[in-house]
């Protein structure tokens, strides 16, 4: 039989079969429009009404705080850039880091167009940032500050509640990328002081398509999507009831079992890092070794020598689906801007691999992965013209 | 994104090596882009009688590799310098449109194998 395994659940997961269930009669039986005041759409709005309580139960937040959207990259667009518009008139600063995902990059670079300053905090060679370099970065002129809880490629759980406090004490609103976060690390966006938070259902066994920003109540943003009045008027569009059911029910199974998951998750990953530090010579772990300010789901390494397209196809051969920091996975010329913000050498962030493993990887799983991840690394090094030649001397030309 | 024909070729490449007693070695690229390509030639009356690669690089410099390497054993210097990565890549069946960079590399380092094959016997014909 053909091995299929996942190991890249930071990119997405599959949809539980019990989340999927909750969401199947409201395609076609409980399909009426959230909006409509007759039976059919008042069936719908309960559902909705029932998922929103949830996700809100599930961060600390009030239900009048959720609004669903259509993904992770929606709920950053419209935080950043509705708070940012909101507050043009006084001050047009915005902190960030280099090390967020491109949706909160890439708004910050679009809002530049707009006459923004945007100040990209550097990391440490760990993936963190500091609460006082924040503090340090502020000045009168500063709106927002938006810093992500955890990273996507390196695992990093950053400091957002001393980062959040400092938000606070300045009185500048403070808007979390928590799309790797939510269901895997504990959130309460009062104690955490956050005035924002993006999440994104399929990054914890929920659909995708399917997001929500929180925004805290008395925080004035501009609306994103004009149309309709759903959402209190803030967001336009037909409400998603089977993502939103989905969605609810996806955060509460998560947010329940945390705990169970991640003891399961973190052992299969510390086995794997173990092992393979162990038994592949010149490998770098990137992101930081203090397992519990990281994901316990993310294990990243570059391993010297080779390129880790070669490296991912190779283990797609094999049945072993991760995803690689190289350029050439990209698309594009240059390696992970996440690595090279760590201070990889580019050389090592054009090897990197990341696995990301999930609720339903198994031991076996594991051993099987460590066997053909041997045997491909020692193929490819045996094709490496920086191999050998350079062993024990300068190992890059 | 690659063709059934490009993952073949990745995953049982012909010609890895490197010719120790070589009439020819040519390198072309650079970790820092991410791809490094040699080839090591064997050259007999002009006839290059056996090639070898090694790449640090993506699947399809790996292909492009074994590929060009097939292809130019038996032929004259002449005309290996001749082979263009369209022919390499057309064999191949072709590349992702951000790939066909990597069949590039193999056309250069074959002419860069070339190159010092012609620099060495000038060498010689100069004593």
């Amino acid at each position: 039989m053909e091995r299929r395994i996942y190991l890249d659940n930071s990119a997405t997961t599959y949809t539980d079969k019990d989340v999927l269930e909750k969401m199947l009669p409201y395609f076609s039986e409980v399909y009426g429009n959230g909006s409509s005041q007759h039976f059919f759409g008042r069936d719908a709005l309960i559902a909705i009404d029932e998922a929103r309580e949830k996700v809100a139960k599930a961060i600390g937040a009030k239900p009048t705080e959720i609004y669903f959207t259509s993904g992770g990259t929606e709920s950053d667009n419209w935080a950043i850039k509705g708070a940012a518009r909101a507050l043009r008139a006084k001050g047009n600063h915005i902190i960030t880091t280099v090390i967020e995902h491109p949706a909160v990059i890439q708004t910050c670079k679009s809002l530049e167009r707009e006459g923004f300053e945007v100040t990209y905090l550097p990391v440490d060679e760990e993936g963190f940032v500091t609460a006082k370099q924040v503090e340090n970065a502020i000045t009168d002129k500063t709106v927002l500050i938006t810093v992500m809880t955890a990273n996507n490629e390196v695992g990093t759980i950053e400091p957002i509640r001393e980062i959040g406090a400092v938000a606070k004490a300045h009185k500048i609103l403070f808007h979390t990328d928590a799309v790797q976060a939510v269901g895997n690390v504990p959130i309460d966006v009062v104690k955490d002081n956050i005035d924002m938070l993006s999440m994104s259902a399929h990054k914890f066994y929920g659909p995708k398509g399917i997001g929500v920003l929180y925004k805290r109540n008395g925080v004035r943003i501009e609306r994103f999507m004009d149309g309709g009045e759903q959402e209190r008027n803030m967001r336009a569009s037909t409400l998603n009831t089977p993502g939103i059911v989905g969605m609810g029910a996806a955060i509460e199974k998560a947010v329940a079992d945390m705990d169970k998951n991640n003891t399961h998750i973190a052992k299969l990953r510390d086995r794997f890092v173990g092992e393979v530090m162990k038994n592949i010579p010149d490998v770098r772990f990137n992101g930081t070794k203090d397992m519990n300010r990281r994901l316990a789901s993310n294990a990243n390494f570059s391993f010297e020598y080779i390129e880790g397209e070669s490296i991912l196809m190779s283990l797609d051969l094999a049945g072993i689906a991760v995803s690689s920091g190289s350029a050439c996975s990209s698309g594009s010329l240059e390696p992970s801007y996440v690595l090279l913000s760590l201070g990889v050498p580019i050389e090592l962030a054009h090897g990197s691999i990341r696995f990301s493993f999930g609720k339903s990887n198994t031991e076996e799983e594991v051993e099987y992965t460590l066997k053909k991840l041997y045997e491909v690394v020692a193929r490819l090094r045996e094709m490496s013209p920086l191999f050998k030649k350079f062993e024990g001397e300068q190992k890059y030309v | 994104m690659y063709n059934k024909k490009v993952m073949d070729t990745f995953a049982n490449p012909k010609h890895v090596g490197y010719i120790e007693d070589n009439d020819g070695a040519g390198k072309v690229g650079n970790a820092t882009c991410g791809d490094i390509m040699e080839i090591t030639i064997k050259v007999k009356d002009d006839v290059i009688t056996d090639a070898k690669f090694r790449t640090f690089g993506c699947a399809a410099a790996v292909a492009t590799s074994s590929v060009a390497t097939d292809m130019v054993i038996g032929m004259t210097v002449d005309e290996a310098l001749k082979l263009t990565n369209a022919r390499v890549v057309e064999y191949l069946e072709g590349l992702p449109p951000q790939k066909i960079h990597c069949s590039v590399l193999a056309e250069e380092a074959i002419k860069a194998a070339i190159e010092d094959y012609r620099k060495r016997q000038s060498e010689k014909q100069g004593k």
